[in-house]
């Protein structure tokens, strides 16, 4: 299991990455973290002519708060969200899907643009971006572009990104007052993909949700935004009979296929089961019970 | 006299491996070593028309490609262990017949140029269709893997012992169910990995391997390479990073490499990769088996009747079918009855083969036996404890012959039963459970006991075979189990003892030094162990190797043996100085000297000294050289008799287990709660070790019962080729075992020791599967398949709350 | 640019270099240039973990990363975890609750551990387990070496 031959380029900023995409355009492949592409290239699944690094572009790697929102560089590494004081009050859905995503280890290395861009269907950061309404920042040839994430994740593995663009930025909107958050998932093992991953975040006014937003991973080829449920949510409010009829929902939105570890109906199942447990916890905390556990 | 056994010392291994300092195979410095790559099937079953290597032979850094056509032209098929001429080369020949299976080498300056040049190898496949079901593969019309067996059936064989047919016409009651036990593997995180070096000039075969025994496979290598067994010298390096049987089955791979050594005349190294371990190692054999038993209305068990169908993959290789025959001994488990019959198909099918995998066909067994006496429970609406208890030996039939020739050396089965009820809490957790049932809460708790084999007679296994074969005069009849130790104490009265196991983890160095300083009346840190393996340099036997628990009794017994023979001789040596008789002699802080004090004696220095530097004053007769080998022979380990009974291992320990489980009722995750483990291993010569050993051996059944499984699709193709799809159970899934010891030293064995590596493993799946079925009684449900995954776990609840009740 | 390069980087203190093709692995450079072999390889795929070790301080995967993206770094193997031959607590711990059988994961666990113990110096069991699912051992049931990490943070909290 060692990588095929490549010429490599470990270019020192994202306008040098840039030039270099352009120059070697589909025969590239873009490296980021590493902890997806390099487990490829050492099955050799993948097999590009050339490897641009961006892991020198420092220029990547930032998280910085703006009114209302945090942008993150695309090369961010998973472990810098984690620990970043900034994240952990502005952003705690993303704060907690990180501890779901592999461990500690691998977020060393692992970078947020490089979960984004990879879209693979099991992930937690896709489903986080989805359910924010995150706005993924492309650079290419033709400049810059801002697509939302309900533009980006296009399929299995695909994404919104045309060739010579790359991500470099990902915006995602602050905790708004009166929400609540949580992230639940069920894997066979810590750190593992998600058999299915449910990101909620729940806003109240009074005792109306004045917004609900839903979206789940490992759940299709996809992470898949659950409007239905969050529609439910927003018309019937909160109670419990409401969250589980959103739950129900959610389950009926979803598209799994089965694998060796789930089925189809299981996938499904677990939809149901982990929207209204992310539901009730989200509540809870926007309830001003900030200090829900992480899991139930 | 025992100050050193039985105390739970830090081991002498710790230090070198806690700081980088172990040598594994793929540590050993080599001078200008080449990497070899196998290329392998990416088809089920396949025909392989031609191979085409030229482009690979012109790439950059290649100095050979070895392909079937070698294997053809310079070995011999192994030998295997059943009478279907089912022919076992180290390369694919003829066809492919499994994925994963080997069909080319390359060998190239590095593993990366090696890999490069697989990818120019060209070879054209006819696919067959494939077959992986072992029940399907005995249906006609199925794909025949070997044309010249006529059937993929490798074995059969019907053994009968007592009146099976009387006494299920007698019984009261009479269970029938059909089970399936999953393939899975012990997956050690260091891979296989080989070094082979040919000397021409001398015609010597080197080979450095993580190989661990049996060493009959070294003849098996030998005949298959046309070589003589001392032109063919088997290393094994300092370290070996677990094995739990698995690395058994990698001597195919010794003879490719040397194969590839001798055709090539480099330094082949090959370290197997992930992928190629999980397509193509080992493991257990999956199991489709058919039990019925037939018991009194009080709840004795009268018989057992069982069909079996073991997978062994597409060849049957060495030392399969154990699978099926190796436990014969303790087929009955821990129970009394006296009449068993055996139904037993060992079969051909298109997926990797199988070999001794931790707990070597036990986990089988005792997953149905165990299993069969709860529904028996269930049934009589009896506690599952009481049953157990009606059925066991009792500690006054020992040793105890079994139906199928076993010789249970020792035991209490009731006495450890208790202690595991009693240290769990039985029927405290019973009551939780009235508890949690009452707030609608899935609460389990499950028991499983077992007879744990350890040592295995090499005779067992050609139970495999007609007893009109084995009665045929030039028939060689195989039987016995030995091991031997040196030990030799230095001019300054230091010792060293050498060994032939090859360790992957069991603390050699660390108890072997613990029994001698007892012996020698010395401190374990004046003992140095030396246990690595060669073949040209050590005393074996065929049976030599560390596997099937055998260290525990063999290893231990021969190197007690040992310092007692030296011992012997030092006495004579002191008596001659001192002028005091034998009998008044005792060894103790580095001295010999009369019992009871008075004279100081004489150090264990100044006698070595003086038996080394003035030979010509040693007693009249004496042989010099402070030296002793002892090779440790069971001396009931004899050959299966005509009615195919056989004593299939020589130490018999007892386990007992209670585990206490929650089902999620929503996602179907099982958590435990609670699991108590008793084990019965003789004399513990470590508790420390002993516990590790017995923790690793639980997380594997585990592993096999809920998480692992070597997965294919109808088709034959694999489904697990990585650790992202083969689930290895990390901390956050291991519970905490709760290990206590009840000890009957074995009568058999020098210190009273019994091995118990493989231990838990072999009762874990059945302990979860009856404590998940317990959760789920109320819902009618009853774990018959491994593994339990949450998926198929929530299918049967989820069908369950769907019947009309 | 596939042709070999130049690579330093401070391995454990000391300045070391080798010539490696940009698909090397770290891991393969670490154990063939510059014989540390403490540092095992137990899948290249990123699960086992066995291949774990310090870089720029950090736990990482030294089987997903190439040579040349460590050119310039500061790492940290097995080999220099004891300092001036005293083992490190970690160490001590481990040898006292038997948290290492063959030894093979050992090397990695450790280096996940340290790096843990860091960032959570008084961690629960639980945390404890859900860290070192990073690395899988196959002898211990992880039974010992949970003990051992337990034992190890508390002796460096009680530490001066
Ligand atoms: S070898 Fe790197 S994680 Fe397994
Ligand atoms: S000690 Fe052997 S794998 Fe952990």
């Amino acid at each position: 299991m060692k990588p095929p031959p490549f010429d490599y380029y470990a270019p020192a900023s994202a306008a040098e990455a840039l030039e270099l995409l352009g120059r070697y355009g589909a025969d590239a492949r873009l490296l980021a973290g590493g902890q997806s592409l390099v487990p490829l290239l050492n099955f050799r699944l993948s097999a590009p002519a050339v490897i641009i690094d961006l892991n020198r572009a420092t220029d990547l790697a930032y998280i910085k708060e703006e009114t209302g929102r945090v942008r993150l560089g695309a090369m961010t590494r998973q472990r810098a969200i984690e620990f970043s004081p900034l994240v952990k009050s502005r952003l705690p859905l993303l704060a907690e899907a990180t501890r779901w995503v592999g461990h500690l280890p691998t977020r060393t290395r692992g970078t947020v643009g490089g979960s984004l861009a990879h879209s693979d269907p099991a992930a937690e950061y896709p489903a986080v971006a989805t359910a924010l309404d995150a706005e993924l920042v492309v650079r290419g040839p033709a400049g810059e572009r801002v697509v939302p994430a309900a533009e980006f994740f296009l399929g299995l593995m695909t994404t919104a990104l045309q060739p010579g663009e790359m991500l470099v930025e990902v915006r995602l909107p602050a905790l708004a007052s009166n929400s609540g958050w949580a992230f639940e998932e069920f894997s066979r093992r810590h750190g593992d993909f998600a058999i299915v991953g449910i990101a909620a975040m729940v806003t109240t006014e009074r005792d109306r949700c004045r917004s609900a937003r839903l979206a789940a991973c490992g759940a299709g080829p996809v992470a898949v935004r659950l409007r239905g449920a969050e529609e439910i949510l927003e018309q019937g409010g909160l109670g419990d009979l409401n969250i589980n009829a959103a739950a129900a929902r959610a389950a009926e939105l979803v598209d799994p296929s089965a694998d060796l570890h789930a089925s189809v109906e299981y996938r499904r199942h677990l939809v149901h089961v982990l929207t209204r447990r992310a539901l009730k916890r989200a509540l809870e905390r926007a309830r001003g019970g900030g200090a829900a556990p992480l899991r139930s | 006299m025992a100050k050193w056994v039985g105390q739970p010392l830090k081991r002498v291994e710790d230090p070198r491996l806690l700081t980088g300092r172990g040598v594994f195979v793929a540590d050993l410095p080599l001078k200008d070593p080449y990497a070899a790559a196998i290329l392998r099937s990416p088809h089920a079953h396949a025909r392989i028309r031609s191979i085409d290597a030229s482009a690979a032979l012109a790439a950059r850094g290649v100095a050979g490609v070895i392909t079937g056509a070698d294997a053809l032209a310079h070995t011999q098929p192994f030998a295997v262990g059943v009478q279907a001429p089912v022919k076992y080369y180290c390369l694919a020949t003829d066809k492919a017949r499994f994925v994963g299976e080997p069909v080319a080498v390359v060998i190239a300056r590095d593993r990366y140029l090696a890999e490069d040049a697989l990818e120019l190898i060209q070879v054209e496949y006819e696919p067959l269709p494939a077959v992986v079901d072992p029940e399907d593969a005995l249906k006609p019309g199925a794909p025949i893997l070997h044309e010249a067996a006529g059937s993929n059936q490798a074995c059969h064989r019907e053994i009968v012992y007592g009146d099976v047919e009387g006494a299920f016409a007698a019984a009261a009651v009479v269970i029938r169910e059909r089970f399936r036990f999953p393939k899975y593997s012990s997956t050690p995180i260091e891979t296989y990995g080989v070094v082979a070096a040919y000397d021409a000039a001398s015609g010597v075969l080197t080979i450095t391997s993580n190989f661990m025994g049996p060493f009959i496979l070294h003849a098996l290598v030998a005949r298959a390479l046309g070589l003589a067994e001392n032109r063919l010298r088997f290393v094994v390096p300092p370290e070996i990073g677990g094995s739990f049987g698995i690395k058994t089955s990698i001597f195919p791979y010794l003879a490719v490499m040397g194969l590839a050594a001798m055709r090539t005349g480099v330094t082949v190294r090959w370290i197997e990769d992930r992928r190629e371990h999980l397509l193509a190692s080992s493991s257990g054999v999956d199991r489709v088996a058919y039990r019925e038993l037939a018991a009194r209305d009080d709840g004795t068990i009268l018989a057992m009747r069982t069909r079996w169908y073991d997978n062994v993959g597409g060849y049957v290789r060495s030392p399969e079918p154990g699978c099926t025959f190796r436990p014969v001994g303790n087929w009955v488990g821990p129970y009394r009855f006296a009449n068993l019959a055996a139904d037993a198909h060992v079969v051909l099918t298109n997926k990797s083969l199988t070999g001794p995998n931790r707990g070597y066909a036990c986990g089988h067994l005792y997953f149905e036996i165990e299993r069969m006496v709860d529904l028996l429970a269930q049934r009589l609406g009896m506690d599952p404890a009481e049953v157990r208890r009606r059925n066991f030996i009792q500690p006054g039939q020992f040793p105890y012959r079994t139906p199928s020739g076993g010789l249970y050396d020792s035991g209490d089965y009731p006495a450890a039963f208790e202690r595991a009820l009693e240290a769990a809490g039985y029927d405290k957790l019973l009551e939780e459970q009235k508890r949690a049932r009452a707030a609608g809460r899935l609460y389990g708790v499950g028991l499983a006991v077992a007879v744990d084999p350890s040592v295995s007679n090499m005779g067992y296994i050609t139970i495999a075979l007609d007893p009109a074969v084995r009665a045929r005069p030039e028939y060689l009849p195989k039987s016995g189990a030995i091991e031997s130790a040196t030990v030799k104490i230095d001019p300054l009265g230091k010792v060293t003892a050498i060994l032939g196991t090859a360790p992957q983890g069991q603390g050699h160095q660390t108890i072997v030094a613990q029994i001698i300083a007892d012996e020698l009346g010395l401190a374990p840190g004046d003992i140095t162990v030396v246990d690595e393996m060669d073949t040209f340099t050590r005393v074996w036997g065929i049976s030599s190797g560390t596997y099937s628990s055998r260290f525990g009794s063999v290893g231990t017994s021969a190197a007690a043996l040992a310092a007692r023979k030296l011992k012997d001789k030092l006495v004579r040596l002191a008596c001659a100085l001192t002028e005091a008789p034998a009998e008044s002699l005792v060894f103790a802080d580095g001295r010999v000297m009369p019992r009871g004090g008075g004279s100081r004696g004489l150090t264990l220095k100044e006698l070595a000294g003086r038996a080394h530097w003035n030979t010509q004053a040693l007693p009249p007769g004496m042989e010099p050289a402070l030296e002793a080998t002892a090779v440790f022979g069971f001396p009931l380990a004899d050959s299966p008799d005509a009615q195919d009974r056989v004593n299939s291992s020589n130490t018999y320990g007892f386990i007992a287990e209670v585990m206490a489980v929650e089902v999620d009722p929503e996602t179907a995750e099982i958590k435990i709660l609670r699991y108590v483990t008793v084990h019965d291993a003789g004399v513990i010569i470590n508790p420390l070790i002993a516990e590790g050993q017995i923790a690793g051996g639980a997380l594997h059944g585990l592993g096999g019962a809920l998480w692992e499984e070597l997965a294919y699709d109808s088709e034959g193709q694999f489904l697990s080729g990585s650790f992202i799809d083969y689930l290895v159970p990390s901390a956050s899934q291991a519970p905490v075992i709760e290990v206590e010891h009840l000890a009957t030293p074995s009568p058999f064995t020098t210190l009273g020791a019994k091995g118990l590596g493989e231990a838990s493993s072999m009762t874990a799946p059945a302990a979860v599967a009856n404590a998940v079925s317990d959760a789920l009684a109320p819902l009618g449900i009853a774990i018959t398949e491994l593994p339990i995954t949450p998926s198929r776990l929530w299918h049967l609840l989820d069908a369950a709350r769907r019947r009309p009740r | 640019m596939a042709e070999p390069r130049k690579i330093r980087m401070t391995v454990n203190g000391q300045a070391r270099e080798g010539w490696a093709e940009p698909r090397r692995l770290l891991a393969d450079f670490l154990r063939e240039d510059l014989g540390l072999t403490g540092t095992h390889i137990g899948c290249e795929h990123g699960i086992c973990g066995a291949c774990t070790v310090l870089l720029n301080g950090e736990a990482a995967r030294s089987c997903l990363m190439l040579a040349v993206q460590a050119d310039g770094a500061e790492l940290m193997t097995i080999e220099g975890l004891a300092r001036g031959g005293v083992l490190h607590p970690l160490q001590e711990a481990f040898w006292e609750h038997h948290g290492l059988q063959c030894g093979f994961c050992t090397p990695g666990m450790l280096m996940a551990a340290y790096d843990f113990l860091r960032v959570n110096p008084d961690p629960t069991e639980e945390e404890i387990r859900e860290a070192l699912s990073a690395v899988l051992c196959r002898c211990t049931g992880y039974q010992g070496i949970v003990r051992a990490v337990k034992a190890a943070a508390d002796r460096m909290r009680s530490a001066p």
